[in-house]
């Protein structure tokens, strides 16, 4: 079907202000993404997929500027060893990063990729982003796939003594950043990925992750707390037998922020976590968009996500748990949850389950509460003061997702770093 | 220390006036214990003192050694020295019971211009009183009140009164939901906590818990006001006739 002539001509002005780069193995890849892209249109605001969240600015020629945000905090993960891959603006930085070797795994540019016929990633750059259009459509995948100028491919062999940290530094009002990252866990390899950072004033990333039989992933980011950043994010994994997935994701601030997490378990018994933990002040909208699709017997999916949201800030969960014919033995839970501190603040919530399989046990939640007025007198009682009694009940709200982080150390980091937030305010 | 004046209260949402001129007045080192039938408004005097929501005082005043409690935060009237031991103590997943009580321990002494506890020294205090209590390790780390048991919840407000060492303690109905041993153990914690400067308020229903916490006056209420007073011996006419002689005596 022809598109429509306002979203046809959207999609080409956008188009219109990139350039592919010169892409060596991946440039097939990227035209054919580039097909994609043309064939499905950029998401507009009729899109039933993007009805509670505007794409305009997402998809516009020109990225809105974007201030940097200036604190004092420490960077976050900076008490962690950790290998560090930093970005600024989207563009890799060596002198700020490590090197590349670590025992267990190997880390190539994206570009040094481009540059050879054959190399791995080949078989997976814009392979997941491609299958995981189907049955939805999420076009800005496909245009990251197609015009991304940076990222990094990461094959993990072994078990890495330290995270993969990748930092995205905002230092440009204006910058417009592409990454596209590609992750392969070979069978009983373990790894943790950490990433942190506004990394630009608007934000498309791509990370197509590919967990072998048996293979481990543990995935925490915070994203940045710059005001005006915008971000659309997609995560696209395929889990192999008794493969096991954790993501984790934190986000505090930012007017606009969507992330897609598009998750495959195409192997028996694999196990996968998503969860996502946001606090919303103001001008704020964050949506957390995920499709996990169980296509194997005896797999475990479990989505949490908690926001907290005041003067009138917005949040969206749209989470979809798929069961395919014979995917019997599947336990799928989800829940999304608001704690709404003001009457000007909204969650929408749109939790679906479609089960073709007879043998499952699914369940999905969402709620929306404000503050409970009786635990609040009770803290009050005891002499705690509102405002510090009003935050221990909000992080106590954050703190079931924030508990899916399976490393305790991690999870104390990013409770640490709520706590400080929550009483700073903004 | 406690000074009740001419108390009138009533509902903010609907217009029902519970308090209709209660005059108290407990004094520092002394037991008062209050009884009277349901309905006739001990709970919500206990409620009007430690500032909920919800109740308008439309005459009276009630004083906290000449301090205006009415005109207080609830937790102005905490660090002020009013404890309230809830009748149903409320649970709150998600927040560890001694971060709790640090974070109250260490909010009203800052609000009274002390210094704060340190870590070692609260752990040092909470864990001495716990014992006493018998409140073992794991329920002072899991989330307060979740999953606590009757008696555990009790054992648990009576732990974060001794913690806070309050001027005032309000006991609402603390003898409820506990079995003969529990009550005991509560009672030995309220007792082990008497003393020359503390005054108590004890809201209670029956007679029993009064034969572990020995109470200096007995009041009698009724339709939201005091309507009689007197000594222990008065508990004990109540649990022998019930409030009926009392009632039609003051009518």
């Amino acid at each position: 079907m022809a598109l429509a002539q306002a979203k046809q001509s959207a999609t080409e002005e956008r188009l219109a202000a990139l350039t592919m780069p010169d892409a060596g193995c991946t440039r097939k890849a990227r035209e054919a993404a580039l097909a994609r892209v043309r064939e499905m249109g950029l998401p507009g605001r009729r899109d039933e997929y993007w009805k509670y969240t505007q794409p305009d600015t997402l998809i516009s020629a020109q990225a809105p500027a974007a201030a940097l945000f200036q604190n004092d905090e420490a960077p976050m993960f900076n008490e962690f060893d950790r290998l560090k891959i930093v970005f600024i603006d989207g563009v890799f930085s060596p002198e700020e990063s490590d090197e590349l070797s670590m025992e267990g795994v190997t880390i190539d540019r994206l570009e040094d990729i481009c540059c050879k016929d054959i190399h791995w990633a080949k078989e997976l750059y814009g392979v997941l982003e491609a299958n995981g259009q189907t049955p939805v459509h999420r076009p800005l995948a496909a245009l990251n796939t197609a015009f991304a100028s940076d990222g990094v491919a990461i094959h993990v062999t072994g078990k890495p003594a330290k995270p993969i940290s990748l930092i995205y530094r905002h230092a440009s009002e204006t910058s417009d950043a592409i990454l596209h990252h590609v992750v392969r866990v070979e069978s009983g390899a373990e790894v943790t990925i950490l990433e942190n950072g506004p990394a630009a004033s608007r934000f498309n990333k791509c990370m197509e992750i590919d967990i072998a039989d048996g293979g481990t992933l543990h995935h925490v980011r915070a994203q940045g707390r710059d005001h005006q950043r915008r971000a659309a994010t997609h995560m696209f994994t395929r889990m192999g037998t008794e493969s096991v997935y954790k993501s984790f994701t934190l986000t505090v601030n930012g007017v606009l922020t969507r992330n897609e997490q598009v998750v495959e378990l195409t192997g028996d018994d694999a196990v996968v976590h998503v969860a996502g933990a946001c606090v919303g002040d103001g001008e704020f909208h964050h949506d957390d968009t995920v499709f996990v699709t169980h296509d194997a017997v005896n797999c475990e999916s479990r989505q949490v996500f908690k926001k907290v949201l005041r003067n009138g800030a917005t949040g969206v969960f749209q989470g979809k748990i798929l069961v395919k014919a014979g995917a019997q033995k599947t336990d799928g839970y989800q829940i999304s949850q608001s704690l709404l501190l003001d009457e000007d603040s909204q969650f929408l919530a749109k939790p679906e389950l479609e089960i073709y399989a007879d043998d499952v046990a699914c369940s999905h939640g969402s709620t929306s509460g404000a503050i409970d007025e009786t635990a609040l007198f009770y803290l009050r009682s005891r002499g705690v003061p509102t405002k510090e009694a009003t935050d221990m009940l909000t992080l106590a709200f954050l703190a079931e997702a924030v508990q899916e982080i399976e490393d305790e150390a991690l999870a104390e980091v990013i409770v640490t770093r709520l706590q400080d937030w929550l009483a700073r305010r903004r | 220390m406690l000074e009740i004046k001419n108390l009138h209260v009533k509902l903010e949402e609907e217009d029902k006036q519970i308090l209709k001129g209660v005059d108290l007045t407990v004094e520092a080192g002394k037991v008062h214990a209050i009884m009277g039938p349901n309905g006739s408004g001990k709970s919500t005097l206990s409620y009007v003192l430690s500032g909920r929501d919800g109740y308008e005082v439309t005459d009276g005043t009630a004083t906290l050694e000449g301090e205006d409690l009415l005109e207080m935060e609830p937790e102005e009237r905490a660090a002020a020295g009013v404890f309230l031991a809830f009748q149903y103590p409320v649970e709150i997943p998600g927040v560890g019971n001694m971060t709790f009580l640090r974070t109250a321990v260490n909010a009203q002494r800052k609000a009274r211009g002390q210094e704060e506890l340190s870590a070692a020294d609260f752990l040092k205090e909470i864990r001495a009183k716990a014992k006493a209590l018998k409140i073992d390790a794991d329920m002072l780390k899991r989330p307060v009140n979740v999953g606590f048991s009757g008696g555990e919840k009790k054992r648990n407000e009576i732990l974060q009164m001794a913690m806070l060492e309050p001027k005032l303690c309000i006991l609402d109905e603390t003898d409820s939901g506990l079995d003969v041993d529990a009550m005991k153990l509560v009672s030995e914690g309220v007792n082990a906590l008497r003393d020359e400067g503390r005054g108590f308020l004890v809201i209670t229903h029956y007679q029993r818990l009064l034969d572990h916490i020995k109470p200096d006056v007995v009041h009698i209420m009724a339709d939201g006001r005091i309507v009689k007073s007197g000594g222990p011996e008065l508990a004990l006419e109540v649990e022998h006739n019930g409030y009926a002689d009392i009632l039609a005596e003051v009518n």
